[in-house]
């Protein structure tokens, strides 16, 4: 009897180790597909592991950083946001059309004081945020429908407002936020590191970071233990909508223009960025940690696929590829954690 | 040994663990066609672990297994069910959105030549089967619209009608009201004698005893009895069930309990009057008083679920109104209803608690507004999950251990401690010591009768007449959603409630 009771507890150390490990999956994976993409591209380019380039990687990865920080809040709810490439392109395109342009530009434009453009850009997307809310909590719409409706919405509002045409101006402080740079580092870089670090300590040490996992985690539960559930989700979608204008603005000052459609490939890029980084689909795992680490996946993707010599096309597909891997570790992982806490 | 000369299912020292946990432990059964074998024991005793085993659905374990007396092994569910073995589960799991045609043959349905449903047919033989079992329904109804109590007959009507010759049946009287239990019953004699063979499982010892022919008791993995149900009785199988004396518990269910008179109740917490909810809720009045345990008994579908999420701010009442502390209430949210000091458990541990999350957020969600401000403090949740994990003797007391890893009793404390660290004014408890072992039973039963004394106003909810008869001061009982009849001051007992309902 003595013998057979000792050889589950000799097991147990080394049990709880791989058990540990199998919870941790959704963490581990991303941060080991990073580490091996860098190598690969470290070692098949000369140019790839360089100073500059990692200054380029941040660069380029910045706009969908700021993107990418409400898109966690909102995906760790268990709801998605499909607008905010869209709010970000019309939050840019507005505090462009509410600055004077120069007289070439064909824009029936409003020019206001810059602070002005830059807070009626803001309300703009905090009001195009509560209406996802509303229609999400009020009507009861599910969020991936309700935000679809929102993408053509802000976009027909982009375009109403440039009518196919395009704005080059934007305030000062826009300006140069999204394009300047101090002792060397990019202004936009600061800035999504400042969101991206705000949204970390909001979401892990206050109340309310709290009541966001709650709710991802069991609705059900949260609404059981007397949480206003419909008020954190209006939050959550707000925020998704004022990090993407933002974005979208201090992205437009970085492009240097504003103008239709200038921001379609960050949807894609934002929820690739979150979920690859390995918050869950389902909610209530996950963080800014996360989102991180699926932006240097992503950016070191993308940039470094420019280093090797591969042809432009097969890109898109690789890109595919890559996230199709992270999609499949993502709901595996859910699957491992839920068998570890069995 | 049984007499006939080869049982259809023979099972020979059968032993099942999970991780390090033996749930059992050499354990012989047999079954012979035209018997009811009715199963009883405590949670966790191994009854569910066996017939998942039977089933197909655990196809891991040691020992043999007979069937007509060939040695086999399911490999799945799918198996066992090709073998002619079909099982109820204690959860409902029916489709609410089909019809109730559909769900009777679910997987099944009649084609004809092309493949394409006859639906005509199949509404006439489903209504036909269910007619045989005495359900009166239109086959063609969508069957969530139904009440629970029915769906969970015609989910028993699927099963008895599939052909199987070895059916289980897993606590498939709980939802029912005491004629369609009768029904029930009747079906499975008529079955019976028609040489299927039969596994009953139920915590009510009274209808095992009643329908069954051979009782098994198990025990801690272990089968620790097996009698023909003619010779023995309710009390010899507690006492195998539980492995002491349990004519204590026993006797307070089946001899009049008397109620203390009202005068000691305290002050009105909760008043309601004229509450009502579509088809769930009539014109229900009612008064909670501190220091007082309301019960409110009634079967499955009597609205007891509708009542107690009004209460918390859950559902919105059609009409009348809600009382709290002299205030009238109007909760638009469950978080209104908790800052009024409201409280609730549900019936379902699932539905309140976060079971990828560590025990001390479980504990501490719902008062995060009173120990923290802005930012959280760590540190104070676990403090005080610490004290609740030891006042509540939840095990193992380790507070950042995953609420998943705990057992369903020591969850179900962790729900109710969830309330305690500020009582509310009003706890509403919906089934508390369901599928609780006694243990765990008798620990919680001690938690709430404490927290009267505190002085909070508390209602107990609950199908199961022992539960409200072990906690409560005052005893209304609920019918089709209207209050019939109100047990105060007076003496009560299992059958007066179960006249009433």
């Amino acid at each position: 009897m003595s013998s057979s009771e000792t050889i589950p507890s000799a097991g147990r150390k080394p049990r709880s180790i791989a058990k540990f490990l199998r919870s941790q999956m959704r963490n581990i994976a991303p941060f080991l597909t990073l580490i091996f993409l860098s190598a690969f591209f470290a070692a098949a380019s000369p140019s790839f592991a360089t100073i500059d380039n990692v200054g380029n990687i941040l660069t380029q990865v910045s706009v969908t950083g700021i993107i990418g920080v409400g898109l966690t809040f909102v995906i760790l709810c268990a709801e998605i946001d499909l607008s905010i490439a869209s709010i970000a392109n019309v939050t840019g395109i507005a505090v462009a059309y509410f600055t004077l342009q120069e007289s070439y530009v064909n824009i029936a434009n409003v020019p206001l004081p810059g602070w002005a453009a830059i807070l009626l850009a803001l309300l703009l997307c905090a009001l195009l945020g509560l209406i996802n809310a509303l229609g999400l909590t009020l009507i009861g719409i599910p969020s991936f429908i309700m935000t679809l409706a929102m993408m053509q919405i802000a976009a027909g509002i982009s375009a109403l407002l440039v009518r196919g045409q395009i704005a080059y101006k934007v305030p000062p402080l826009i300006s140069t936020l999204g394009s300047g740079s101090i002792g060397g580092i990019p202004w936009i870089v600061i800035v999504a590191a400042v969101m991206l670090l705000a949204g970390h300590l909001v979401l892990t040490y206050t109340r309310f970071g709290r009541y966001v996992y709650m709710v991802g985690g069991n609705r059900e539960a949260a609404e059981y233990s007397g949480l206003n559930v419909n008020l954190i989700l209006n939050s959550v979608m707000v925020i998704a909508a004022v990090c993407a204008g933002i974005g979208g603005m201090l992205g437009v000052a970085h492009f240097g223009s504003a103008q239709q459609n200038e921001f379609d490939t960050y949807l894609l890029d934002s929820i690739a960025a979150v979920v690859v980084g390995g918050t869950s689909l389902f909610g209530g795992r996950g963080g800014i940690g996360n989102t991180i680490v699926g932006l240097f996946v992503l950016g070191v993707l993308n940039n470094g696929l420019d280093h090797v010599n591969i042809d432009s096309f097969l890109k898109i597909l690789i890109r595919g590829l890559i996230l199709l891997a992270a999609l499949v570790i993502n709901v595996y992982a859910q699957r491992l954690r839920a068998k570890a806490a069995e | 040994m049984p007499e006939s000369a080869s049982p259809l299912l023979d099972l020979q020292g059968i032993s099942k663990a999970f991780g390090g946990v033996e749930a059992l432990r050499g354990v012989d059964f047999a079954l012979s066609a035209g018997e009811i074998h009715g199963l009883v024991g405590e949670n966790g005793a191994g009854k569910s672990t066996l017939m998942k085993i039977i089933a197909g659905v655990h196809p891991e374990f040691s020992g043999r297994f007979l069937l007509d007396g060939q040695e086999t092994r399911f490999r799945s569910a799918r198996d066992a069910h090709a073998a002619g073995i079909a099982m109820v589960h204690q959860e409902l799991s029916v489709a609410p959105d089909l019809t109730v045609a559909e769900n009777v043959f679910l997987g099944n349905q009649p084609t004809n030549a092309l493949g394409l449903v006859q639906w005509r047919r199949m509404a006439r033989e489903a209504g036909e089967q269910l007619a045989r079992f005495g359900i009166d329904v239109d086959p063609m109804t969508r069957l969530g619209d139904l009440p629970i109590g029915l769906q969970q007959l015609i989910e028993i009507a699927r099963v008895l009608f599939s052909g199987a010759r070895i059916i289980i049946l897993d606590e498939p009287t709980s939802a029912l009201s005491p004629p369609e239990v009768e029904r029930l019953f009747a079906t499975l004699r008529r079955l019976r004698d028609e040489g299927k063979a039969i596994i009953f499982i139920s915590h009510f010892i009274e209808d095992i005893l009643r329908v069954s022919d051979t009782v098994t008791v198990f025990r801690n993995g272990r089968k620790v009895a097996e009698t023909a149900a003619a010779s023995t009785t309710k009390g010899a199988l507690i006492e195998a069930m539980i492995g002491r004396g349990g004519e204590a518990l026993e006797h307070s269910y089946t001899n009049d309990l008397m109620l203390p008179s009202s005068g000691a109740a305290g002050s009105v917490v909760l008043k309601v009057d004229q509450l009502s909810l579509s088809r769930s809720l009539r014109n229900v009045s009612f008064e909670a008083h501190s220091g007082e345990v309301l019960g409110i008994y009634g079967f499955m579908g009597c609205g007891q679920q509708e009542l107690s999420r009004i209460l918390f701010g859950k559902l919105r009442p059609d009409g009348g109104t809600l009382v709290v502390n002299g205030n009238r209430k109007n909760f638009s949210s469950t978080a209104d209803a908790r800052r009024a000091g409201v409280a609730l458990v549900p019936e379902s541990r699932r539905a309140m608690l976060f079971h990828q999350e560590p025990v001390y957020k479980n504990t501490s969600i719902s008062i995060l507004e009173r120990i923290s401000t802005l930012l959280l403090k760590p540190a104070r949740e676990r403090a005080i999950a610490q004290r609740q994990v030891e006042q509540l003797q939840i095990r193992p007391p380790v507070v950042g251990l995953d609420l998943g890893m705990l057992s369903g009793g020591n969850q179900q404390k962790v729900a109710l401690a969830k309330w305690l660290t500020y009582p509310p004014r009003l706890l509403v408890l919906c089934e508390p010591t369901r599928g609780m072992d006694v243990g765990a039973k008798n620990d919680v039963i001690n938690i709430i009768r404490d927290l009267r004394e505190k002085g909070l106003a508390i209602i107990v909810l609950s199908t199961e007449p022992e539960t409200v008869l072990s906690l409560a001061d005052r005893i209304l009982v609920l019918k089709r959603g209207a209050v019939v009849r109100e047990f105060a001051g007076e003496a009560v007992s299992k059958d007066r409630l179960l006249e009433a309902a």
